[in-house]
């Protein structure tokens, strides 16, 4: 399977990247040799083989219930570039 | 033409956890903005999320109570989309793999008649902050709170036909998620949100239609109208010769229409993978069987019981079971009374009335189960009468004190002395010596008609504290004189 530019840039906008056209063709390539590959393990037979989840062979562990964090507004607003009334203030956004 | 409606419905109830799904942030309605976050939160860079242990044990009680496969391992996964009201730009969801799988859920109908309603899967997910949009100087306002809140998305199958059906399967999950103390059900603090889809088909006709799914309705009576409008919005079209589009619309309770959401293309292209920050949970049968046989009674249990235990009706039974609150009050309440029907009757009327009157829940009663159940203890024995009772009960809602006290300071205590009720009786038929002749010159079947008269007069005169046991067979003695 290979890309195109126009799918470069799909990927590109949905992940808020913005790509000139010259990288779009270098990634438009470099994106179709790791499909290439992809394409080259799909030939594998992995019946009765479970999909793995995590490459780690361990087991989630589990939080008590309970609160731990106290409230450091004050320090995380600091790092924002803009606040008003204990808010994160961001560009306007319409859905 | 004829169209059959086919709805499925997706509901998202906030587990009642202390802390939140990933982090050890509090979880409180209505905070200062931002304060009850973290890192893990705010999606800071190296912030690793770490499972809550209640979050996970709520969402196998609700698998257990519908009769669901438990996912015994169940896995995250991210879902991506940007939006500034979610800082890591994806939600921890799950896709492949839930926590909980198909089960099914009986649910009664107005005219009695039980309809199974599948569930598809029910999976445990991230809330997302919030985004205040007015008195920013043309910015947008994000609040964090929320975000990480953890929330059990319940995944019906197209099974419900009507809006009334559809109402009442999201009764019934609320009812249930409830009962099981895993979400506070508090529609109008969005503890509970509702996605409808919902299309239309020929009658007859197996294939679906193209649906429309309605976003975030939060009340009961906004599902049936949302539902009711948007039926009506694809019927026009239909009939017209038109095609549904595919889309997300919004219900705007104000107009009462639903409209689309314009949402940008590629908006639904979440690319789900695996969560690499969260490993695989994994469950062994003896922690499911000990949530399994350790569940509280569900409602249609609930509901069971009363009628075997209580002999009271299937209506009386479902209405006192439907939550879990109104639950406890009628048991309490029954308790001290002695006599469950007579509780379910002044529960279901008297208490209904006032609560329907100023717009409370049980939980918010002016007279608690206690209460009430001490004003029955003096109409079980005779100490009051129902219609003195009556008038006590509005003292009680007052704030006048209990049933004791204001029957003490109001002097209601019933005459049932027979002596004392003889001699007030005479005394009204003496008065009332005219009456008297024409009852005792007239046949039989008048004199039936005339004795509610005399009654009238004694409770008047008692003040309605005779006990009308008492009245009736001295009055029918000293009319035939």
């Amino acid at each position: 399977m290979s890309l195109d530019k126009q799918d470069v840039q799909k990927i590109a906008h949905l992940a808020r990247l913005s790509l000139s056209d010259s990288d779009a063709e270098q990634y438009k390539d470099s994106l179709t040799s790791i499909l290439d590959l992809v394409a080259q393990m799909q030939s594998i037979n992995t019946d009765g083989v479970e999909p793995l989840a995590h490459p780690l062979e361990a087991k989630q562990r589990l939080r008590d219930d309970i609160v731990t964090e106290e409230n450091r507004r004050d320090a995380f607003l600091a790092n924002a570039p803009q606040t008003e009334a204990g808010l994160f203030l961001v560009p306007k956004v319409i859905d | 033409m004829n169209w059959e409606v086919v709805i499925g419905l997706e509901i998202h109830a906030q587990l009642a956890t202390k802390s939140k799904l990933f982090s050890g942030a509090a979880i409180g309605f209505g905070a200062e903005p931002n304060t009850n976050t973290t890192l893990v939160d705010l999606g800071m860079p190296g912030a690793l999320p770490v499972f809550n242990k209640e979050a996970l044990r709520m969402a196998v009680m609700f698998g257990a109570a519908v009769n669901a496969k438990i996912g015994m391992t169940s896995v995250f996964a991210r879902k991506n989309y940007f939006y500034p009201d979610l800082p890591k730009g994806y939600q921890t969801s799950q896709m492949d793999h839930p926590i909980v799988g198909e089960g099914f859920l009986d649910i009664t109908l107005d005219d009695g008649t039980v309809k199974r309603v599948g569930i598809t899967r029910a999976h445990l997910e991230e809330d997302a902050g919030k985004s205040l949009h007015e008195d920013f100087q043309g910015m947008t306002g994000i609040d964090l709170n929320r975000s990480s809140t953890p929330l059990l998305e319940i995944v019906s199958e197209p099974d419900m036909r009507s809006a009334k059906e559809a109402v009442a399967y999201v009764k019934m999950i609320h009812s249930i998620v409830t009962y099981l103390g895993i979400c506070d059900g508090n529609m109008a603090e969005g503890n509970m949100r509702c996605d409808i889809n919902i299309s239309l088909r020929p009658k007859g006709q197996a294939e679906y239609g193209t649906r429309t799914e309605i976003k975030n309705v939060n009340s009961f009576r906004f599902i049936e109208r949302a539902i009711y409008t948007e039926i009506e919005r694809q019927a026009d079209i239909l009939e017209d010769g038109g095609k549904i589009t595919q889309e997300t619309r919004l219900y705007d309770p104000d107009k009462d229409e639903t409209r689309s959401m314009r949402s940008k293309e590629d908006a639904n292209d979440y690319r789900y993978f695996p969560c690499p920050d969260l490993l695989p949970v994994e469950l062994t049968q003896e922690y499911v069987d000990i949530i399994r046989n350790n569940l509280p009674e569900l409602p249609t249990q609930k509901a069971e019981r009363f009628m075997r235990e209580y002999k009271l009706s299937e209506y009386d039974a479902n209405v006192l079971s439907a939550t879990r609150a109104m639950a406890d009050y009628f048991e309490k309440v029954a308790e001290i009374a002695g006599n469950a029907k007579l509780a379910a009757n002044w529960v279901m009327g008297e208490l209904s009335k006032y609560l329907n009157t100023e717009g409370k829940d049980i939980t918010e009663s002016n007279v608690t189960s206690e209460q009430l159940g001490g004003l029955l203890v003096r109409i079980e024995d005779n100490t009051i009468n129902g219609k003195t009772a009556k008038s006590v009960l509005q003292s009680m809602w007052e704030g006048e004190g209990s049933a004791d006290q204001i029957i003490d300071a109001k002097g209601l205590k019933q005459v049932t002395d027979t002596g004392a009720i003889e001699e007030m009786i005479q005394g009204v038929l003496d008065a009332n010596a005219a009456q008297v002749e024409q009852f005792r010159a007239s046949d039989e079947d008048k004199q039936k008609k005339m004795i509610g008269f005399f009654m009238g007069q004694v409770m008047k005169a008692s003040q309605g504290k005779a006990n009308p046991g008492k009245v009736t067979p001295i009055l029918n003695k000293l009319l035939k004189g």
